[in-house]
């Protein structure tokens, strides 16, 4: 693979560092007037998602990881990994519980989610920013009140719980903000 | 198509006008002469980590002047007296939000005086523009020991290339004296300086400059080099001069000899300076302070291209 230099390092930037993929987040060119130049470089491990940052002498290089994003279609999960589809070549890809990570609870069959490939194999995956998906469990739903206050859990067909409106039942689908878990809307109703 | 517009807004612009004025009135009170001396030469600075901007002269090679410190000290030792300089420097490879490559420097110099006075100096030009600030001084050692325990001109090299892996990387391991106590301080130190004005003397002696050197009331060797931090941003370097024009010579060549270990390019030593110190530069002090970081924090600006006409991105 390239290398990439210092100067080169931009917010995205796929490296390696201490032998894991990382993402590059910022790089901050810090210089005392008559000393050595360094870039303060803040990273996200892409194995672990933790935050770490590095500061290198100006010049420094770091090799590039073979990291790529891609959307892929989520197909199903087999009892060991989690199969995701290529739309265009329909080739497959297996995901490990741990690529799969906090995606679990929103992964909601033919959905496209994109999938991160390092060196070939799905090292994580982030589901669709919405998803939509049905009730399978909540208390019964509180005719009338439609208007304002209140909320109760609902659990989803990915297992995920959600807070609701109270006029919500079972069986009708809901649309549901990944990044926050947060409940965005009534999709159908019965 | 709005490329062309400038970087700074029109009040800021206007700000800019005002400090630039009041700045050389600040000189013009205080008796000094205004020197514009040349941005163009021949030749340029030998120093370690500054990369002068090559040009070409009717053939000829030339450099952009990474500051007026050679052509100023050559004015001193005509007898100029107290002189400054408020002009534009040139600094390879410098961009971000405290560096531009090219920059606008505020540079005098005071006969007869020594660092510490110069330093009050310093603070007068700058709680005369931001009255209310509070002003801290405090020397280099003191500071390092105060932050990391560490007295940073004894302590042994390897105990400060440890702390400057535990501050950064393990690249950092082989690092020379300089490089790590520079980590250190940018790192560790300067995010923890207090708001304000922030005077640090007695710079350690590898990191001397053209500043003299002596030996501190603990008897530690080190310069006479202090420099001045507004608000945890570098603002200004500034020196009891070295006037011992062999000492200056043999620097130079220490700093031809380190730049080509570190695989750079090498300047050739600037022969008329050394001419001017062998002649006789009077005993004198002088500073050289960022303008568009004083700028910056007079407008609260969080890059410099905000308070520039046209910063290097806009070029």
């Amino acid at each position: 693979m390239a290398n990439y230099s210092t100067n080169e390092f931009r917010s995205g930037l796929k490296v390696m560092l201490d032998g894991d993929p990382c993402s590059i987040l910022d790089n901050e060119f810090v210089k005392p007037g008559k000393g050595q130049a360094f870039s303060r470089v803040k990273l996200r491990n892409l194995k672990t998602a933790r935050v770490l940052e590095k500061t290198f002498k100006s010049g420094e290089s770091l090799e590039a990881a073979d990291v790529m994003d891609m959307d892929m279609q989520y197909l199903y999960n087999d009892g060991d990994f989690w199969c995701f589809m290529e739309p265009d070549t329909f080739e497959q890809h297996q995901a490990t519980e741990n690529a799969v990570g906090d995606a679990l609870m929103w992964l909601n069959e033919q959905d496209i989610c994109v999938v991160t490939l390092y060196n070939g194999s799905p090292l994580s995956v982030t589901p669709p920013i919405h998803v939509e998906l049905e009730i399978v469990e909540t208390d019964p739903g509180l005719r009338g009140d439609t208007a304002q206050g209140g909320n109760k859990p609902a659990k989803l067909s990915t297992g995920a719980v959600v807070k609701v409106p109270l006029f919500l039942d079972q069986g009708e689908i809901v649309r549901v903000d990944t990044r926050t878990g947060e409940y965005q809307g009534r999709v159908t109703s019965k | 198509m709005t490329d062309w517009q400038p970087g700074i807004s029109l009040s800021r612009l206007r700000q800019r006008s005002r400090v630039l004025a009041e700045l050389r009135s600040f000189f013009q009170q205080r008796h000094f002469l205004e020197v514009d001396v040349p941005v163009l030469a021949t030749t340029s600075v030998t120093d370690r980590n500054i990369e002068s901007i090559a040009a070409s002269v009717a053939g000829v090679s030339a450099y952009l002047q990474t500051s007026p410190e050679y052509f100023m000290k050559r004015l001193l030792a005509a007898g100029s007296g107290d002189i400054f300089c408020l002009g534009k420097a040139f600094r390879n490879g410098e961009a971000g939000s405290r560096h531009n490559p090219e920059f606008t420097l505020l540079e005098w110099y005071r006969c007869g005086w020594d660092e510490h006075q110069l330093m009050d100096e310093v603070s007068d030009l700058i709680c005369g523009l931001l009255p209310d600030t509070g002003v801290v001084k405090i020397s280099y050692g003191d500071l390092f020991f105060a932050h990391l325990q560490v007295d940073p001109h004894q302590a042994a090299l390897s105990s400060l290339q440890k702390l400057a892996v535990e501050a950064s990387s393990s690249a950092w391991s082989n690092e020379s004296r300089a490089n790590c106590l520079d980590l250190l301080f940018s790192v560790v130190i300067e995010p923890l300086l207090a708001d304000g004005l922030v005077l640090v003397y007695d710079y350690p002696a590898c990191q001397a400059a053209l500043a003299n050197c002596y030996q501190d009331p603990q008897g530690r060797q080190v310069s006479r080099r202090f420099e001045a931090f507004l608000n945890r941003v570098e603002l200004a370097n500034g020196y009891s001069e070295l006037t011992d024009a062999q000492e200056q010579a043999s620097r130079f060549s220490a700093d031809q000899q380190a730049r080509k270990i570190a695989g750079k390019p090498t300047m050739d030593i600037d022969r008329r300076l050394l001419g001017a110190l062998q002649s006789g530069l009077p005993h004198c002090s002088g500073v050289a302070l960022g303008v568009d970081r004083l700028l910056m924090q007079i407008e609260n600006a969080t890059s410099i291209d905000q308070v520039m006409p046209f910063s290097w991105d806009h070029c």
